[in-house]
């Protein structure tokens, strides 16, 4: 029953990053086979796939399919099977949400527009890690804009994960380990705000980010994105949701760990 | 979507909390930030474990932490920590590091259950541990950055950029 195993072996980590999609998509990988070709072959496959979701998804291209439904030329039955994915993953993060986060808004009574980004990135990323998860000796750690899939093999050191500052990118809040799973913040940082409260209509109050680690980086994008879009309550609601770990980080610098054990 | 096996969720928190404690205490003691790296939940060893997840069978890793006292710091002797066993349902779990000069220099896993395959499809992730420091790429003990919604431009300011050149140069 009880065997021994040898000693954890430290590899170097091999990067490459890529910009795309408006962010950088960057890769870490290690293990004993981190400089075989099929690494390279397996990120091209990452990058193709990740150039198509732009070309699919993106509301910044007129010849994407989200904005030709968007003009009324398409309609989501006759869009790519992908699109209907997201758009369902969407609609549960607007239950989940009591509305807060929702992929649908109104630039004008009878204008309703789709943007389903906020959905999306994680989605996309998680999607694309398999083409690396299929390499043979081969830990990855793949990061789309600072939302990242990790996933490391028993016996090997594990992915240990910064997060940063929302005020200070520069300055490190918390830092994560994670072996098996997706770590993703959503805040104002960098962008400015760009995440509405569907509620209100108008940014989030009082909170400056919000990180969440879940066994999937969809789950994690979404769950980060929604609980940042209700703001004062992000951490309220992050805690009632199953197998989330996170932190908050609030506008004044404090800090909300989500998944300890409950203050007595 | 993947089924979380708590048994090597658990054996790994036992990893990382090791590597976690000793991490930061390192941090603090090189970066001499005075008392700011604080780890909120130091003996919080089942934080990685969903309060909602079935817990039968998973052993309560917080024996394995090495007391905060046998860590000497600025000792160039290598000293190794035991952890105390953790018994699973699938066996008995323990873990042993050796530190040297304030730095994990290995890491082995005396006792450790066999293997299934299809358990290998682990989920293991821990809680954040709270820090507070100025990051470089020089002494960055992080692999990746997680934050706010990094874009093209700000990417330069970002410190996954400063890893990143780490690793291409």
């Amino acid at each position: 029953m009880i065997t021994t195993v040898g000693r954890v072996v430290e590899h170097p980590v091999r990067r490459r990053v890529e910009q795309l999609m408006g962010m950088p998509v960057s890769l870490a990988v290690r293990g004993p086979g981190a400089d075989d070709p099929a690494v390279e072959t397996a990120w091209q496959a990452v990058l193709a796939e990740l150039r198509w979701v732009d070309a699919t998804f993106s509301t910044y291209r007129d010849d994407s399919a989200v904005s030709r439904i968007n003009r009324g030329e398409l309609t989501t039955a006759q869009a790519p099977p992908e699109l209907r994915e997201v758009l369902e993953l969407a609609e549960a993060a607007r239950r989940d949400t009591a509305g807060a986060f929702d992929v649908r808004y109104r630039r004008a009574v009878g204008d309703d527009r789709l943007d389903p980004s906020g959905v999306v990135k994680g989605w996309a990323i998680e999607r694309a890690a398999r083409h690396l998860a299929a390499l043979e000796d081969v830990d990855h750690c793949l990061s789309g804009g600072g939302d990242l899939v990790c996933s490391a093999a028993p016996g090997r050191p594990v992915w240990r994960i910064g997060i940063e500052d929302p005020r200070r990118p520069s300055v490190l809040v918390a830092t994560v380990p994670v072996r098996r799973g997706a770590v993703a913040t959503s805040g104002a940082a960098h962008r400015g705000a760009h995440v509405l409260d569907a509620r209100t209509g108008r940014p989030p109050v009082g909170v400056a980010s919000v990180t969440v680690v879940a066994d999937s980086l969809t789950a994690a994008d979404v769950d980060a994105t929604a609980a940042w879009a209700q703001g004062w309550q992000a951490a309220s609601w992050l805690r009632g949701r199953p197998g989330r770990t996170g932190l908050v980080v609030w506008q004044d610098g404090t800090r909300t760990l989500i998944g300890a054990e409950p203050a007595a | 979507m993947r089924r979380i096996v708590i048994w090597l969720a658990s054996t790994v928190t036992i990893l990382v909390l090791i590597f976690g404690y000793h991490t930061s205490t390192n941090r603090t003691a090189s970066v001499g930030v005075p008392s700011a790296t604080a780890p909120v939940t130091p003996g919080g060893a089942t934080s990685g474990a969903p309060s909602g997840a079935p817990s039968g069978g998973a052993s309560s890793p917080s024996g394995a932490s090495p007391t905060p006292s046998a860590t000497s710091s600025g000792s160039a002797a290598s000293k190794s920590y035991t952890g105390a066993e953790a018994q699973t349902q699938w066996g008995i779990v323990q873990v042993r590091i050796t530190v040297t000069a304030g730095k994990i220099t290995a890491v082995d896993v005396p006792e450790y259950p066999n293997e299934n395959p299809r358990d290998a499809q682990i989920n293991a992730y821990a809680l954040p541990t709270l820090v507070q420091e100025t990051l470089t790429a020089q002494n960055a003990e992080i692999d990746m950055v997680s934050g706010a919604t990094v874009t093209s431009g700000g990417y330069l300011q970002s410190l996954q950029s400063a890893l990143d050149q780490a690793g291409l140069s």
